[in-house]
């Protein structure tokens, strides 16, 4: 093959002391596709984000294109260098036409008029070689996700990059859309064009990638090329690390055979969930994985009643029960723990008291009305005693404390309804070490005393140490389930293989 | 990884090293928030006493302040409870004419003339009642809804008088407008006037600090996504809210019928909406919702009200008047834009 156009060596990038990159390599040539893969937090997006001048990598590694070193700073820094990105959500202007969107920030003025006449015609030729079914006076409020993806490759086409960066290009689009990016993409390749393509989508990478380099906990694992190029031999090096000996695991293993506690039926709301059914019973923790956008979070918003749904039953503790809101979740037992602890959990500027005693205020209250303000302060001090919660008083407002003690304070209001049924997405996304392992005994002492756990987590090596068996999602369905048995234990490679949909793959 | 880039980003857990000098600057970070327009409605107070050569701080004259600043008091403890969701209430000068026409028309029938105070009051409520459904089951945005109200009731306050003033010299309860309780005879009295505009804080007060709708209050502005997962009755916070500032608007018209014996649909209350947003703004709660308190909202529409009298007092000419109030009320949201920087929020 030819020369290199791009070379990337040690290079390397570490937030506040922690290391996100160390010391990557990547080599990418004209007219290949090269498929970048790992788990979440692997390091994709800061690798990414670095091509494209938002961060600035540490001092020590190199970037070189077309053999020159280059320094990319700052946002526009990338496309100077000839690197053009499509981000997941595609960052269009929807109130612009198409071609406005392609002139954006270098728009053709004449006299100081903008030139509107001048842009159609400028980016025309550029829509038909990409065989484009809309005008570019088209405004992108009306085009598909698959159409809005193709202004954006015509964006970095008309920019003249050599480089472009797909981060998982096909989570919005439908299967037929998906095809046509293929073939696009598969064109712009036999043009010379380099395509970096971040996917967790095996079948994808099969489909398209040349080569593929596999990063994970911010180093490089390797690279393979087409020919070597096996589901096996890319999850090995995806998930290939040592379980930690700090997750907690006390609770009878065998309490999935006691009652069960919450069924659900056939859940779905039409969009991201087609139909999911799982049971979970007294004392049992069980996992739910899958990867990003299979529809995890999204059936437990089923299941506690934060969005409709248009099909799906429920039972607790054998009772059918109706849920249509997450006030009468709460009352029924059935508490959930959401995966954006500031946006949607909790209310930062107030005092950490409040947001512990929130969910009970109206129970607790004195006359129906009445704060009782001593039974909430005891509460607080209870909670901050018992799961140990560092801050200087229950007064001091949530956002001010550490991601840990957050997260602690709002599991604490959902401990506070003695729940039977408790949820919790990504209980520990932005969680220091120290507050993790506290957390898994947390939740080990509430199997302990019969309280029916799922949890969502991406964090696979956390799923296998904590749970007792594991469901996993795929595109919006359950698509199977990993039990340890007398012999062989919960692997990582099983739970991946199921969540990418390589098992028949491999089979 | 921005993720943890984020979460490392966040202050340090406050107990580690150096925490006693942390909580003491946090407590006096919430003792400036808490004191808040406190100070400057007193240098404000200390500065027209010497500038009117020791005029201001006269029994007679704080009388005058007191009583001025009642009805914007009262109309600004009730958009206290919608700014602190997050939310505005526009309509309030057009609902407290729509309650003084209602109250006045209704104290001129014989048999039942008594009942024009609750009549008043309920007519606030109604209205106040309609903006916050159409805000809370159609999901409007508050300015829109009640920008529209603002309109539209003053038609209708027009209406009721068929465009004219509406008199009645003897009006029942007159005394709440122009009398004053006794506290000491010959000594000390208190218009009636600013005992309703006290007692009307005070209840606020009770309701937004103790009470369990008081904390959904703050939850729903500070976050109302949290607040819906929590299981939180978004909805009907929302119609309390604009049904409280209503009614409140409501009683405001009854204590200017009872003032005046008279109103005017047209110019009863024009624009008391910018005073009552003006003193919940001064008053240090957030546009955004969630923080703030009602003796904030006291302290600001007293601002407001020593700032007028204070002016007229130095004879400061009308027209001066209008553009030391708008300086005041960009400089009050400046103050809240700086005072946020510091919160959790951003």
């Amino acid at each position: 093959m030819n020369d290199p156009i791009l070379e990337m060596r040690g290079v390397s990038k570490s937030f506040f002391g922690i290391k996100a990159l160390r010391a990557v390599d990547l080599t990418v040539y004209a007219g290949e596709v090269h498929a970048l893969m790992g788990e979440n937090g692997a390091g994709k997006s800061t690798l990414m984000k670095i091509l494209s001048g938002a961060y600035r990598p540490d001092p020590g590694g190199e970037i070189r294109i077309e053999g020159q070193p280059v320094r990319i700073e700052g946002p526009l820094g990338g496309r100077a260098a000839g690197i053009s990105i499509i981000y997941q959500e595609l960052s269009l202007a929807p109130n612009l036409s198409v071609a406005e969107n392609i002139y954006l920030g270098r728009e053709i003025s004449r006299s100081g008029l903008l030139a509107r006449g001048a842009m159609r015609e400028g980016v025309g030729p550029i829509l038909e070689r990409l065989g484009a079914d809309f005008l570019p006076s088209t405004l992108v409020a009306h085009l598909s996700m698959g159409q809005r993806q193709l202004v954006e490759i015509a964006r970095a086409l008309h920019a003249r990059s050599k480089i472009l960066i797909m981060d998982e290009p096909t989570t919005a689009l439908s299967a037929g859309e998906s095809e046509r990016l293929f073939a696009l993409i598969r064109q712009l390749r036999a043009e010379g064009l380099a395509i970096i393509y971040i996917s967790h989508r095996m079948d994808e990478v099969y489909a398209l990638g040349d080569r593929v380099t596999v990063l994970r906990d911010g180093r490089l694992v390797g690279s393979l090329d087409k020919r070597d190029i096996r589901a096996e031999a890319i999850v090995r090096m995806m998930v290939g690390r040592d379980v930690s000996s700090f997750y907690k695991k006390d609770h009878d293993p065998g309490a999935g055979k006691g009652h069960p506690v919450l069924t659900a039926t056939d859940m779905a709301d039409g969009k991201r969930v087609k139909g999911c059914s799982l049971t979970v019973h007294a004392g049992e923790v069980v996992g739910l994985a899958g990867l990003i956008g299979a529809g995890r979070t999204e059936l437990a918003h089923l299941i506690v009643g934060a969005a409709p749904k248009i099909s799906g039953r429920l039972e607790l503790e054998g009772q059918p029960i109706d849920i249509r809101t997450t006030g009468e979740a709460l009352e029924a037992g059935i508490a959930y723990l959401t995966e954006d602890r500031k946006a949607l959990g909790l209310f930062l500027d107030m005092s950490c008291l409040d947001n512990i005693n929130l969910a009970v205020l109206g129970r607790d209250a004195k006359l129906g009305w009445f704060l009782d303000r001593d039974k909430a302060r005891e509460r607080a001090d209870r909670a901050f005693t018992g799961l140990s919660i560092r801050a200087a008083n229950v007064g001091v407002p949530a956002g001010g404390l550490s991601g840990g003690n957050q997260q602690k304070v709002l599991l604490s209001r959902l401990l506070a309804i003695a729940p039977k049924v408790l949820i919790l997405d990504e209980p520990t996304r932005g969680v220091d070490v120290g507050a993790k392992s506290e957390i898994y005994s947390i939740i080990d002492n509430l199997a302990k005393v019969g309280t029916a756990i799922l949890v969502i987590s991406s964090d696979l090596p956390e799923i296998i140490g904590i749970c007792d068996r594991v469901l996993v999602m795929r595109s919006g369905l359950i698509a199977g389930e990993v039990r340890r048995t007398e012999t062989a234990p919960l692997t990582q490679e099983d739970i991946m293989a199921l969540a990418t949909g390589t098992e028949h793959l491999d089979a | 990884m921005p993720d943890n880039a984020a979460s490392k980003a966040q202050p340090a857990p406050v107990m580690t090293n150096g925490g006693a000098a942390e909580t003491k600057r946090q407590r006096v970070r919430m003792l400036i928030s808490a004191l808040g327009m406190l100070p400057v409605l007193l240098i404000l107070c200390i500065g027209f006493h010497f500038l009117s050569e020791g005029r201001f701080f006269t029994g007679q004259n704080l009388g005058i302040v007191l009583q001025q600043a009642a009805v914007n008091t009262v109309l600004a403890a009730g958009m206290t409870f919608v700014i602190l969701t997050g939310g505005i209430d526009l309509s309030v000068g057009s609902i407290l004419a729509v309650s003084a026409m209602a109250g006045l028309t209704m104290s001129k029938l014989p048999a039942v003339g008594a009942l024009w105070l609750p009549v008043a009051v309920l007519t606030g409520l109604g209205f106040g009642v309609v903006n916050g459904a159409l805000i809370a089951l159609l999901r409007l945005p508050p300015f829109i809804v009640t920008l529209g109200s603002l309109t539209a009731v003053r038609g209708l306050a027009r209406l009721l008088g068929a465009d004219t003033t509406v008199f009645n010299p003897s009006i029942p309860y007159a005394f709440i407008g122009n009398g004053s309780l006794i506290l000491v005879p010959g000594v000390a009295s208190i218009p009636w006037l600013s005992v309703i505009a006290l007692l009307v804080i005070l209840v606020s007060w009770l309701v937004l600090r103790r009470t369990v709708l008081g904390v959904h209050i703050y939850a729903v502005g500070g976050n109302e996504s949290a607040a819906r997962l929590a299981g939180i009755k978004v909805w009907a916070v929302l119609i309390f809210v604009y049904g409280v500032s209503g009614l409140l608007a409501g009683l405001g018209g009854a204590m200017q019928a009872a003032r005046l014996y008279a109103a005017n649909g047209l110019q009863l209350g024009q624009s008391y909406e910018l005073d009552a947003i003006t003193a919940v703004i001064l008053g240090g709660t957030s546009f955004v919702g969630g923080i703030g308190s009602i003796w904030g909202t006291l302290i600001g529409a007293l601002i407001i009200a020593v700032l007028s009298n204070g002016l007229i007092l130095i004879g400061v000419s009308d027209i001066w008047q209008y553009v030391i109030k708008g300086l005041v009320i960009i400089g009050a949201v400046a103050l809240d834009r700086y005072r946020l920087q510091g919160s959790a929020r951003t």
